[in-house]
């Protein structure tokens, strides 16, 4: 048993760093934030991307729809929305550490479960279509999203929101959302691992093989999907609106539905890391992370050239990503292998195949 | 009930190429029945309007008492009735107790059993089944490593595994090396003896379908040209005449 004490130790050291990270580098904690939702983001779209094989380039969508479902009712409790967005920069409003509190509890519940009914609507639309069409359509509908929302003058147009500020002190918020991170990131990872030991991983992943053989051998193809899609949309709700708060300013196109940078980020991170797996987004994540500041940082003017000579080497050289490639060279540590006892009957069928 | 499939004057034709014309036949409960015919000649076409993979233009088709003919594919397969297909296809990215695992019946299947984990007999079912089929000793292997015979008789494990009450196979032993045909003939009349499955066999290898089914159809150009025991089959002139291209 001394593998599974590994494993134990393996998720403590992780879970302690996590902890203790922002205490050891506070210069870093917003990064270290935002390593999390990275995290978060690589494992939502892994569940589509990856076990299910449909590439969704719109997940972006309920990040955006929780952001502003989520700022919407912290203030809405509190103020008339119209007003508040009408009377934007004029005045200044504090929130009373109850309420903002209250405001956020709420808001992150409804940010989560109304992302998860747009998944079922949207769902119920897009999943007619199938392979690059399925991808095509579903950013459509995350474009459509940031401008529609740009358009509606009741949640502050283009112009955008400002966020209910903190009630506190700057390095308290800054752990307060960490920790807000951390936790959503976690649970998303513990909520996943146990998906992906039941039967329902078994029929996404048959789906991703071929769906046609799925349905003609009776799986609910569509609820599957449909419920696959929520879960990601459930996630990725909560993340919209604590990122909203983190940032504390939210307008549609760059902040909400960024379908050219975190809506991106999500599909190459699971690339990188490798796709179908549980741990393939979560490298994916920090190795995308890292090399993103690193490059942001060193080589400013030059990163997004240095993001697409990235992308170009994962997507022609290394295309099964990283725990892909573990897989192949050490086929039998994930079970892959050739039992050696033949069962009765089976030696005569081998041998005349040989024959 | 003595047929468990009726098939009833059906129609089906893509734009103005008629697969189909006035089909009737008959599959009786637990027996094999096997159907022939030269290539295009709407065999295929036949089986994906039974199994209701599209949509058919004018006739009836019961199963089991029941009117079939506007239901989906998935719906289908849960009531009892599965195909295999002439493309071999099974999950190639999954392991072979992953595939037979998945396969297991979905007709009971509620919503909550997608979130529950696979009991311990069905594993032992699974992994019985591919001894059956010879595939014990791969079965942790990705399915898609396997030769093109192997697969075959995976999917074959893999529609047991579903427990339907009629299995259609679609030339179940195109493409397998003549030697492994023996075991496989072998095989399906155990399916159909043993668990009391009511088969329907497209198959182009004469020796084989002769063999197995107990009474045959043959098509041609979209109609039914013929039906009988197989005996009566081979002596048919109709029959030897479109395989011969005598027209």
């Amino acid at each position: 048993m001394k593998s599974k004490t590994n494993k134990i130790l393996f998720y403590a050291v992780i879970l302690l760093a996590g902890i203790f990270a922002p205490i050891i580098f506070p210069a870093y904690t917003f990064q270290l934030a935002l390593l999390w939702m990275m995290i978060l983001f690589a494992l939502t779209w892994d569940i589509l991307g990856g076990q299910m094989g449909y590439n969704s380039l719109g997940n972006i969508l309920f990040f955006g729809a929780g952001m502003y479902i989520c700022t919407i009712v912290q203030i809405g409790m509190y103020y008339d929305v119209a007003e508040y967005t009408a009377h934007f920069g004029a005045v200044k409003i504090d929130f009373t550490p109850y309420q903002y509190f209250s405001g956020l509890a709420l808001g992150l519940v409804s940010a989560a479960i109304a992302s998860l009914v747009f998944a079922v609507i949207f769902g119920w639309i897009v999943f007619g279509l199938r392979g690059p069409y399925f991808a095509i359509g579903t950013l459509g509908v995350a474009i459509a999203a940031g401008e529609l929302v740009g358009a509606w003058d009741y949640v502050g147009g283009g112009g955008g929101i400002s966020v209910p500020s903190y009630p506190g002190e700057p390095d308290d918020r800054a752990l307060f959302f960490y920790a807000l991170c951390f936790i959503s990131a976690v649970s998303t990872f513990v909520f996943l691992k146990w998906l992906y030991s039941t039967r329902f991983k078994l029929a996404l992943n048959a789906i991703r093989d071929d769906e046609e053989k799925a349905e003609a051998m009776g799986i609910h193809t569509n609820r599957y999907k449909t419920i696959a899609w929520s879960f990601a949309a459930f996630f990725l709700g909560i993340s919209g609106g604590i990122f909203g708060n983190m940032t504390g300013f939210i307008e549609p196109l760059e902040v909400a539905f960024p379908t050219v940078t975190f809506g991106i980020f999500m599909v190459l991170m699971v690339l990188l890391g490798g796709k179908g797996t549980l741990w393939g987004p979560v490298i994916g994540a920090v190795l995308f992370h890292l090399i993103k500041e690193i490059t942001w940082t060193y080589l400013l003017g030059w990163q997004w050239v240095a993001l697409g000579v990235l992308i170009i080497i994962n997507v022609v050289f290394f295309q099964q990503g990283i725990m892909g490639w573990v897989q192949d060279k050490w086929p039998d540590l994930f079970g892959i292998s050739v039992d050696s006892v033949m069962a009765a009957g089976e030696e005569e069928n081998s041998t005349k195949e040989v024959a | 009930m003595r047929n468990i499939i009726e098939v009833r004057g059906v129609n089906k034709s893509f734009g103005g190429v008629v697969a189909n014309h006035d089909i009737s036949l008959d599959v009786q409960t637990a027996k094999i029945t096997g159907l022939i015919g030269p290539n295009g000649s709407g065999k295929t076409t036949l089986f994906n309007s039974i199994v209701g993979f599209h949509p058919i233009d004018s006739g009836t088709i019961q199963f089991g008492g029941h009117e079939i003919s506007k239901i989906r594919v998935q719906k289908i397969a849960r009531l009892g009735m599965l195909r295999t297909f002439q493309q071999t296809r099974i999950y190639t990215e999954m392991n072979c107790v992953k595939n037979m695992l998945i396969s297991a019946a979905h007709h009971k299947t509620g919503w909550f059993d997608m979130f529950r984990k696979y009991p311990q007999e069905l594993t032992e079912r699974a992994e019985h089944l591919l001894e059956f089929v010879g595939l014990f000793s791969k079965r942790n292997l990705i399915s898609g490593d396997l030769s093109f015979g192997q697969q075959k008789l995976l999917e074959f494990a893999m529609a047991l595994m579903n427990e339907p009450k009629v299995l259609l196979l679609d030339e179940p032993t195109a493409g397998i090396n003549p030697t492994l045909i023996n075991g496989l003939i072998d095989r399906l009349k155990r399916a159909n003896q043993e668990f009391g499955i009511t088969l329907f066999v497209i198959e182009h290898n004469m020796r084989v379908v002769m063999n197995l089914a107990e009474s045959i159809y043959c098509l041609a150009h979209g109609e039914m040209l013929a039906k009988g025991t197989p005996d009566e089959i081979k002596n048919n002139q109709n029959v030897i005449d479109a395989y011969l291209g005598a027209h």
